[in-house]
């Protein structure tokens, strides 16, 4: 088994209005086995045993799956590995000696609460505003009464799979939260059961989106590049047809 | 589900924008294939000797004449002004979304780096726009001049600068081009298909890369024949 002796640089922050800075911190015998989180947990059981105030960050089932955790590490956001969020980065990756900069994902809709903790309730309102369907679509056997092909329910399904956990946005050069969005509409766009409010529910979440302060998509593909999820860039060509024929109708 | 929210206006939306940016950007690069057929006439010399730029100040004369092109001429000084002016803002909303940025910059290495550079290559094919419309289109149209455009032309590409900063224009076209031609269907929603993506991807490659190249060619072939 390998450890190894790293060097820190953690944006620490007391809270939302407090001026942030980077702060060092060196961290001894850090095992190869250990997920990125874990090693902050060591990090904190350090500070804490030292009387310090513990690095805040999020986390929740650290399988990948939740979409809670999300920091930028060494530039990328969750890390340097394809598809994988933050909890499930492991420590492998990285060598006796190295230096990593931690920071919290950066965008005006995603204030920082506390440290690496930011505030993505910008994205609940989003999917407030249109990201569900308002009819009762019964129980799960009733579901297999409206046949979908499987082409289609393989793209809804791919579109689905987002985690909602703002990566898109923390990598996006203008802080666009279009990747986010494109999924939703496009996961619901697609089913049947989401076509009576299809063009509403574009209309509605990108009114919020709007509001919310995310910048504008650029097609540079960022996006795609570090979801741990893989949602395609394809939802955005959707959510962008589908605007048009909100407004061609 | 809220069903007050009106169709906004195309321009009072985020999407709605960049559908505006799509469209004029295509509709810019299909002014760059008739700007560039007129502009290969001014090579007729090289095949036609008794021609002398005949054919290219006939070209000029109908271009600046007739009824018919002032119509798409218009529309494309509109197109010009809607490009830039909602790349002014799009840009200045994007910078808003992020006033603090990350202390380590990194590049995932996959991203197209064009993409990120828009405004820049934009910017100075902006630049070079103001001074190629003031050496040729403001001093014809405008102030007026006895010279024919062939000589205008002439003259400008015995010029090595004017020939350098014509071709550095061009390269920085080609860039914002790589981009932007696919990114405009992408706005449009049109990348829906991985086999028409395929396609307009491989368009706008060659797009980008042929019409600046086109563009370029013909100055520095009139500063070798005005050394030569």
């Amino acid at each position: 088994m390998r450890t190894m002796k790293l060097t820190l640089h953690i944006w620490r922050q007391e809270n939302r209005n407090a001026q942030g800075r980077m702060e060092t911190y060196l961290l001894d015998g850090v095992n190869e086995h250990m997920s990125f989180l874990e090693m902050l947990d060591v990090l904190n059981e350090k500070l804490i045993k030292e009387g310090k105030d513990p690095v805040a960050f999020d986390h929740d089932c650290r399988e990948g799956i939740c979409g809670s955790c999300g920091m930028v590490i060494n530039g990328r956001a969750h890390g340097p590995w394809y598809r994988t969020t933050t909890c499930q980065l492991h420590m492998r990756e990285f060598k006796d000696g190295d230096e990593i900069y931690i920071e919290p994902f950066r965008a005006a809709a995603f204030p920082v609460i506390k440290d690496l903790v930011v505030d993505r309730s910008a994205f609940d309102r989003i999917i407030q505003a249109g990201g569900y369907i308002s009819v009762n679509t019964g129980g799960v056997p009733d579901a297999n009464t409206i046949r979908i092909g499987k082409e289609t329910a393989e793209q809804a399904f791919a579109a689905a799979t987002c985690i909602g956990c703002g990566a898109c946005v923390a990598t996006c050069k203008n802080a666009s939260a279009m990747l986010f969005v494109s999924a939703k509409i496009a996961h619901l766009g697609l089913l049947p059961q989401g076509q009576p409010e299809r063009m509403q529910r574009v209309l509605n979440m990108i009114a919020q989106m709007d509001k919310e302060g995310f910048g504008n998509c650029t097609n540079t593909g960022a996006c795609e590049v570090e979801c741990p999820k893989g949602i395609s860039l394809v939802n955005i060509a959707r959510m962008n047809s589908d605007f048009l024929m909100a407004q061609l109708k | 589900m809220d069903t007050t929210k009106q169709v906004p206006g195309l321009l009072a939306a985020s999407i709605g924008r960049k559908i505006v940016m799509g469209i004029t950007g295509l509709f810019l690069c299909t002014f760059l294939i008739a700007h560039l057929s007129g502009n290969l006439l001014l090579l007729k010399p090289l095949f036609d000797p008794n021609d002398g730029g005949k054919a290219f100040n006939e070209y000029a004369e109908f271009m600046s004449k007739s009824p018919l092109v002032r119509i798409p001429e218009i529309l494309m000084f509109i197109g010009f002004i809607v490009h830039i002016g909602l790349a002014a803002k799009l840009t200045s909303q994007n910078r808003n979304a992020r006033p603090q940025g990350y202390v380590f910059q990194a590049n995932d290495g996959k991203t197209s780096i064009f993409s990120k550079y828009m405004g820049v290559t934009g910017s100075i094919v902006l630049i070079f726009l103001l001074i190629h419309l003031y050496s040729f289109f403001i001093k014809h149209r405008i102030i007026g001049t006895e010279e024919t455009m062939y000589d205008t032309v002439k003259i400008a590409f015995s010029n090595p600068i004017y020939v350098i900063f014509y071709v550095v224009a061009q390269i920085l076209l080609a860039l914002h081009l790589n981009h932007g031609f696919q990114s405009g269907f992408q706005s449009l929603g049109l990348k829906k298909n991985p086999k028409w993506n395929a396609l307009i991807n491989k368009t706008g490659l060659w797009f980008s890369i042929l019409i600046p190249l086109g563009f370029a060619i013909i100055p520095i072939i009139m500063y070798i024949q005005s050394i030569a």
